[in-house]
Formats: C-alpha cells, sequence, structure tokens
C-alpha cells in the first residue's frame, strides 16, 4: 500500500505546531497502524529529520499509552486502540490525517504525545479503596453477587487511554471518572468511602478543566474497552445521592 | 583484551539472610530477628522506587503507609501503564478454596518442580506462603475477581499443576491488579507519602562507600539529567526479555536499570534463564514491532495439534480427525495441554522443526477450541475467553470460534535478574531488587499465574519489613549530595554516554541494531542452544557493539523529548547482556527448564539436568565491558523437594 500521511508536528508545548505531509510506500495490511508509523519514522532518521513522536508501549491495547485521533476519530475506523488497529482498514492511496488527542486538559508534550496527569489527579482524590497493606480480612469474608462483581469489572476495564474527551465535543472527562466511580462504588469494599470518592473525584475532574457532560454519547463509542454510557447516569445519581446525604 | 569466555570463578555467594530451621518457619523467624524502625523515625528515611508495576506499585504505597517517604519514578507518563498490566490470565494462591488437595506445601512444591531445581528453598516457600494473604489484600482493594453465582472467588487451572488455585478476572488479571497497585499508590501519593516522577528514566545507579545512595535520572520531556538520593533504592524495572527485540514485552520494557545496576557492582544471576511462552501470535513479516502472547489459560480448554503428516497444507477443517496429532495429549496424557511452559514450547519448535507446523513460513500450531464449543457452547466459551478471542481477531483477521488459533512460541518472561538474598538486597548494600528484576523465586522455569504472584509478594509483604532491617542498621548520617566526587563521576560519565550517543551521526537506526542483535539471540540463546551457536553468538556481539558506535544515528538533541535517544541508550545496555546471556547459556553445560543445551537431551528428548556439576545459581560479577565477568556459585540445597527427573507424561 501507499499512502499519504498527514501528521500533526509540534516541538513542543510552548511552540506552535502544524500539519506536515509525508508519503509512505510498502505498507503491508497486516502492519498495525503503530508499525506503520515505525516505517515513517525509519526512513525519517534516516533521512536526518526527527521521528514522529508517539506514545506507546504495550501494543496489545491494554496500556492505555496509545493515544491517536486518525481522520477525525479518536483511535480511528474501528472500535478499538490505535495499537490494535490495522492497516487492512484503510485502502491503498488514502490520505489520512493523524493528530493529537485534542482537550484543554491534555496539553500537547511533542508531536502527538500529550500529557495525561489530569486523569492521574482524578484518581488521587479519590479513586481507591483505603486497604492499607496487611489489614485485608479473608477474600470470602465478604461475597460478592455475581452481578455487582461483573458490573464492577465492565467498568475497571477502563485503560485510562483518554479516547473519551478526546472524542467529546466539550472535552469532558465525565466516562473516564465514572467508571473508576462505578467499579468501586458497587462493591460492598467501597462503600465506606462511597459519598467522599464521587464528590471528590467530580470535584477534582472540574478543577483539572475538562468540560461539562451534555449526553453526546460520543465518549462510549469511542472508548476501545467498551465502557457504557449508562455508567455517566449511575455516577451523576451517586454524586446526587452523596450531595444529600452530606457525610463529609 | 583476553577471551570473554575465560572467566574466573570467584568466593561463592552466599545468602546470609534466611534463618535456620524447619522451612515452613523461617519467614517469621526472619521477620522477628529484623531490627525495625520506629514508626517516628520512618519519615526520616527516603527510599526510592523505580518502577510501578506490581512489584514496585504495592512496595511504594506500602512503604509510603507505614511512615516512610518514597520517591517513586517510571518512564512511562502515568503509573498505571507499567508492563504488569499486560498479564491476562490470573495469580495464584494456596487458597485451597476448591477443596482439591491444595496447600502452601503444594505450591511451594509444584514451583520448585516447575522451576526445574534450580529456585531456592526459603524464597519459594515464602512466596506460597504469601500467596494467601495477597488474594486477601487484592479483595479488600476492589480487585474485581471473577466470581460464581454465590458470590464466592472463582478459580482455574494452569500449566504444571493438577489442582485450581488461579484467580482471575476475565483475561485482564494483569490490569485489574496493577489497578489495585496503583491505586493505592494513588493514595499515598495524595497524602504525600510518595513523589512520583512519571516519564523519568532511571540511567545509572550512585554508590558511595559501597552503599547504593540514589540514582541518575532523565526527565523524558525536558531532557535534563538529574540526581536522587535516598537511604535505600528499589529496583522494580521488570525483567530483560526485550534483548531479543521480538517479545511479548511492552515496547519500552528494559534492562537498563539492572544493567546498571550490575556494573556498579550488583551481581547478575542465571541471564540465560528465559522463558519462551508456547501460546503467542505467530509474527506476520519483517515489519512486526513486538508478539503477542495469548494466555496460558486457553489451554485449559484449547487442544493443540498439528497434522500428522509433514507438508500437510490443507485447511485446518479439512484434516480429518484422525490424521491430526495432538502431540501433547500424546506425550504427556497426565498433563495433557496442560504441561509447564518450557515444555509446551519445546514440543511446539520439535514439530514444526519436522515439517508439520501450519501457517505461513510453518511456524505455526493449531489451538482448537471446537471440542470446547461443542461440550460447553459458544457462549460458555465467550464468556471466559471473549477478550482474549476478540484480540486475536483483529490481530490476525481470523475468527478463532470457526478456525482454530494459530500460536508459535516466543519470548515472555525473565527468571534470571539481579542476584538477591532472602532480604531481596542484591550484593550492594542498600540496593533492593524486586519482582521479574531479581532472579529468585522462579528457578530455570516460570509456572503460569506466577508471576504476579511474586510481584506482590515481594513489593506487598517481602520488602517492606526486609527493607526495615537494612535501614535500621544502616542510619545514614552523612548527607550524600550533587557535589560528592563518586555523584559527580557518574552524572559525568552518564552525559557523556548521551552526547556520543548524539554525535555519532552514522547511519543506522536505533531499531535496526535492536533488530540485529535481537535476531541474533533469538537464533542462538533462544529455544535451543548449542556450544557452537553460542560461540558464534559471542563473537558476533562484540562486533555490533563495535558497529554500534560507529553508525549508530541519533536525531535531535538531548535536551527535548527524544524517542530515538531513549531507545539507543537501552541499546547500549542490551549489546552487552545479550554477551552475559550466552555466557552464562554455553557455561551451563546442562538443560534444565527453558535453557535448553542440545547436548544435554534424554533419549525422550526432554531437558536432562545435571545436578552434579550445576546445582547452583550463577551469579556474575561485572568488569569491564567486553572482558570476562567472575562467576559466583550460590549452591542450591533441597531439603523438602528432592531434585527428580520432571515428568508430566
Amino acid at each position: 500500500m501507499k499512502l499519504t500521511l498527514r501528521v500533526w508536528r509540534q516541538q513542543n508545548a510552548e511552540t506552535p505546531g502544524a500539519m506536515a505531509t509525508y508519503e509512505v510506500d510498502g505498507i503491508s495490511q497486516d502492519m498495525s497502524f503503530l508499525e506503520m508509523l515505525d516505517t515513517l519514522n525509519e526512513e525519517l532518521i534516516l533521512a536526518g529529520d526527527e521521528p514522529v513522536a508517539f506514545d506507546h508501549d504495550c501494543r496489545e491495547g491494554i496500556c492505555g499509552a496509545c493515544s491517536l485521533v486518525i481522520n477525525g476519530d479518536a483511535h480511528g475506523p474501528e472500535r478499538t486502540t490505535t495499537c490494535q488497529l490495522h492497516m487492512r482498514s484503510f485502502a491503498d492511496g488514502d490520505t489520512i490525517d493523524i493528530e493529537p488527542w485534542r482537550a484543554s486538559a491534555f496539553p500537547v508534550v511533542k508531536d502527538l504525545v500529550v500529557d495525561r496527569s489530569s486523569f492521574d489527579r482524578i484518581i488521587q482524590s479519590g479513586g481507591y479503596i483505603s486497604a492499607p497493606t496487611g489489614t485485608a480480612p479473608d477474600a470470602h469474608a465478604t461475597p460478592v453477587p455475581k452481578p455487582d462483581a461483573e458490573l464492577a469489572f465492565e467498568n475497571a476495564e477502563c485503560i485510562g487511554c483518554g479516547a473519551c474527551v478526546a472524542a467529546c465535543p466539550n472535552g469532558s472527562a465525565m466516562l473516564f471518572t465514572a467508571a473508576k466511580v462505578n467499579h468501586l462504588n458497587v462493591l460492598p469494599q467501597g462503600a465506606p468511602e462511597r459519598e467522599t470518592r464521587v464528590l471528590d473525584m467530580v470535584a477534582q475532574m472540574d478543577e483539572e478543566g475538562f468540560g461539562g457532560c451534555t449526553l453526546t454519547g460520543e465518549c462510549a463509542t469511542a472508548c476501545p474497552k467498551g465502557i457504557p454510557l449508562p455508567s455517566i447516569a449511575a455516577m451523576n445519581k451517586e454524586w446526587l445521592r452523596a450531595t444529600r446525604k452530606v457525610r463529609r | 583484551m583476553p577471551d570473554y569466555t575465560h572467566y574466573a570463578t570467584g568466593e561463592p555467594v552466599v545468602d546470609t539472610k534466611a534463618p535456620e530451621g524447619p522451612v515452613a518457619e523461617r519467614w517469621d523467624t526472619r521477620r522477628f530477628q529484623a531490627k525495625l524502625v520506629n514508626p517516628a523515625n520512618r519519615r526520616k528515611h527516603t527510599v526510592i522506587v523505580v518502577g510501578t508495576g506490581l512489584a514496585g506499585g504495592s512496595a511504594g504505597a506500602t512503604l509510603a503507609e507505614q511512615g516512610y517517604h518514597v520517591v517513586q519514578f517510571c518512564f512511562q507518563d502515568s503509573p498505571r501503564r507499567a508492563h504488569s498490566v499486560a498479564a491476562q490470565g490470573g495469580i495464584n494462591a494456596a487458597k485451597n478454596y476448591r477443596n482439591d488437595g491444595d496447600s502452601i506445601h503444594r505450591l511451594f512444591y509444584d514451583t520448585v518442580k516447575g522451576g526445574d531445581f534450580r529456585a531456592r528453598e526459603s524464597n519459594v516457600h515464602r512466596l506460597a506462603q504469601i500467596s494467601v494473604e495477597i488474594i486477601d489484600q487484592c479483595v479488600a482493594q476492589g480487585v474485581p475477581f471473577a466470581r460464581e453465582y454465590g458470590g464466592l472467588l472463582d478459580n482455574r487451572s494452569f500449566g504444571g499443576v493438577q489442582v485450581s488455585r488461579t484467580f482471575y478476572a476475565r483475561g485482564q488479571t494483569g490490569q485489574q491488579l496493577l489497578l489495585g497497585a496503583y491505586q493505592a499508590l494513588s493514595r499515598q501519593i495524595a497524602t504525600g507519602g510518595v513523589e512520583l516522577h512519571a516519564r523519568t528514566e532511571m540511567l545509572d545507579l550512585i554508590v558511595v562507600d559501597g552503599k547504593a545512595r540514589g540514582i541518575v535520572a532523565r526527565d523524558l520531556v525536558t531532557g535534563k539529567i538529574d540526581t536522587y538520593f535516598a537511604d535505600a533504592v528499589v529496583l522494580a524495572t521488570g525483567g530483560y526479555g526485550n534483548v531479543f527485540y521480538l517479545s511479548t514485552n511492552a515496547m519500552n520494557s528494559n534492562a537498563t536499570a539492572i544493567w546498571r545496576a550490575h556494573r556498579r557492582g550488583a551481581y547478575f544471576a542465571n541471564p540465560c534463564f528465559t522463558q519462551i511462552h508456547p501460546t503467542c501470535i505467530p509474527r506476520t513479516g519483517d515489519h512486526q514491532s513486538k508478539l503477542t502472547l495469548m494466555s496460558e489459560s486457553l489451554r485449559n480448554d484449547g487442544r493443540i495439534w498439528v497434522p500428522k503428516a509433514k507438508g500437510d497444507d490443507r485447511p485446518a477443517d479439512q484434516i480429518p480427525e484422525d490424521e491430526r496429532d495432538y502431540y501433547l495429549e500424546r506425550i504427556y496424557p497426565a498433563f495433557g495441554n496442560l504441561v509447564p511452559r518450557d515444555i509446551a514450547s519445546r514440543a511446539a519448535k520439535n514439530v514444526c522443526d519436522e515439517g508439520r507446523g501450519v501457517g505461513p513460513g510453518g511456524q505455526g500450531v493449531y489451538l482448537d477450541f471446537a471440542e470446547a464449543i461443542g461440550r460447553m457452547g459458544r457462549k460458555a466459551v465467550e464468556a471466559k475467553y471473549g477478550n482474549l478471542f476478540d484480540m486475536y481477531q483483529r490481530i490476525t483477521d481470523e475468527d478463532p470460534y470457526t478456525v482454530p488459533m494459530r500460536i508459535y512460541p516466543a519470548v515472555h518472561y525473565t527468571m534470571g535478574g539481579l542476584w538477591v538474598d532472602y532480604d531481596l538486597s542484591t550484593t550492594i548494600p542498600g540496593l533492593f531488587a524486586i519482582g521479574e528484576a531479581n532472579f529468585s523465586d522462579h528457578g530455570a522455569n516460570r509456572l503460569g499465574a506466577s508471576a504476579l504472584m511474586q510481584g506482590l509478594a515481594d513489593g506487598y509483604f517481602v520488602l517492606p519489613s526486609t527493607i526495615n532491617d537494612y535501614l535500621a542498621r544502616n542510619p545514614h548520617t552523612e548527607k550524600v549530595d550533587a557535589h560528592h566526587p563518586a555523584v559527580a563521576e557518574v552524572v559525568a560519565e552518564t552525559e557523556d554516554r548521551i552526547n556520543l550517543l548524539l554525535s555519532v551521526d552514522g547511519d543506522r537506526t536505533p531499531d535496526s541494531f535492536h533488530r540485529e542483535i535481537g535476531e541474533l539471540m533469538w537464533e542462538y540463546c533462544g529455544m535451543a542452544r548449542t556450544e557452537d551457536g553460542l560461540r558464534k553468538a559471542l563473537a558476533k556481539i562484540p562486533e555490533i557493539r563495535e558497529e554500534f558506535w560507529r553508525r549508530i544515528k541519533v536525531p535531535g538533541t538531548g535536551e527535548q523529548f527524544n524517542q530515538s535517544l531513549e531507545k539507543a541508550n537501552r541499546i547500549v545496555d542490551y549489546l552487552e547482556l545479550a554477551e552475559l546471556m550466552c555466557l552464562d547459556a554455553l557455561h551451563r553445560a546442562e538443560s534444565c527448564g527453558g535453557h535448553f543445551r542440545a547436548e544435554s537431551q534424554t533419549p525422550e528428548g526432554e531437558a536432562e539436568r545435571r545436578d552434579e556439576e550445576f546445582s547452583y545459581a550463577a551469579a556474575w560479577e561485572f568488569t569491564t565491558t567486553g572482558a570476562a565477568p567472575v562467576l559466583h556459585k550460590e549452591d542450591l540445597v533441597f531439603e523438602y523437594v528432592h531434585p527428580t527427573q520432571r515428568s508430566y507424561a
């Protein structure tokens, strides 16, 4: 396959960026999207240019590092992570636009790499169960109904990639935050911190500059792990319940 | 320069920390003997933890909970992305919730036997004991393990054992356990107990007066090289499988932290003990950047086979049942498809070498779920393995519900690593190594679902107990800072190395060298090794190293985000580590576990151990680049699990 790539290049957060055009040839359908970019980068290095910077690590769709907007879609045309997108999803001769996540809470580090530490700070504000090492009772002391365990798991699958934010016209982090709130609040172990968790995490999310939610649903469509949209409704319910209960 | 293979044998290395007495009591005894640090004094101690995977994340969180000041590093943008996240299958624990005859002693026995009698009994027994607490801890943190309808935890079986002791969270157990540790760590970051430096990579170790006192690290965003100081340093930086270029490791997993520590005096043990995982997706071409694992749990229900006839290239569904060779079930009827990884990998290689492999290039065997779908129904198979099947389909464009999966072995894990004693201390006082970065628990072969167990055992329970003893005995009153001559020297060396990489301006990319060394290692130090091949590799590696420093091209500068520079700097260390791996493989003229020397096999083609000569851990001491290291042997004593030829037939 022969492709034309239009790639966002930006030296660092302080310098303005622009799209640059590159041609790549000899691309195999079996390549992953990132292997296609590897090919481009090898050529750029040999030509004495700086390769395109992009975040990536596991390349199995689980670490959440990769983060490209491809032809306007977070993670591209398939419902998966960029690293699991393969070139068979494109046709010979295609022009492909490649941009970083676009959200004010995710400033660009370089080229296609963005700073997602705002997500970490949301987790730090309450996305945990306080269970210091050594304090745990036997694992079978508290049975968890299977449906609850599965609902918790479904939300816990979030890989923190940020596609939800990138896809949202408001740059909202509601789906990310809701996934963690629901994962922990649905479990009996998470009950003691149920109210403070949702209140603190939502407050931190707002502080980080993420936009509000207007239930557009783009987040759940872009999510490579299928975190369901109703998680947002469930979090709103938790938040309302917590504000009324005022146990702070 | 004298020949690299003419190494000297030095004094034996001895684990002085494991107490005497019955193996089941040693951990309690050690914890009682160890000195403690008064809770009020702990905040005065700083501990550096490098890495935020299962071992590092859990250690950082636990040390901070105890009151220590933790300074922690990860090269990823977030601690949640450490490669532990990718572990699929599960975590072992001797809970005996199935009432199927499991016990701490059985997990201990299985692990020592599975490691082909090259692990230290004291450590393995402690691991089995702690396994039980790990599950409790993780459940308390909200890790959503699979459950049964009654609300209790579900279990499954893994290779090399005949009980069901593996706890799991669909095919994402590593992710869920890591998020548990990450969340515990996040809680400590919020309280100020942990000072986290993300996108910061350790480039060297600072040793002052023979003790580890800090690290040199590079901020990957600004390129700034900085020093960090502490009373003790913990390396939780994972394994070195990426020396093979193609492996199931994440692209950025690397050996730099442990290799630099080795160069500063930490012995490196059993570097040739690498694990080749039997069930990975075969490579599709030269563009391949990494390999993807298909969880071992698939072998619970999938059946592995190849055609009986050589060169049979009919599609799988046109090969009748009686023309298929379910070779694992045939050769190992007792364990069938659930033999340990080293055995399954070698068997796959053998049938492919016979010309019976399937798929492009004949480098694959079938993993077939037709029987399972017939027995359990498609729905049940989907519930158990759905996400793995989806991943397979995305990568190969084939539907594993209708066409059998094709799998082939790939590098997955490294049992070798920095030598540590019972306290997980390396040979440099104040430097500890935990998780895959150390060598201690898996011998020559790791059993499935034991890596997660060991990472969390080390991080949550072992290190936080044993490090107290070191800190209590070594109250560092003299402060070390950047002006200390020993520190200035390390920083200068690091800066020189970075500047040299940037200044060569040759005509080959970092990846081209990584591929070259990787292919060489796979060829000569992979699934089967021979004296002849290893000597060839040992002759070639210095040539590649010389060429590297002549022809490497790293664009850009050191004062910026520069991924080519990161890569090139890691390859510098692979080019030395590869040499040690080959030497270790050459010197160990026996087969054991993942280390298969073609010269040492039984008439049936199984690995043949030579206990009289090799019942020891080989701990290597660095001298200088390209010069022979010094071998220190730690004799292995087996009081409880008597070494026998492993049999899974």
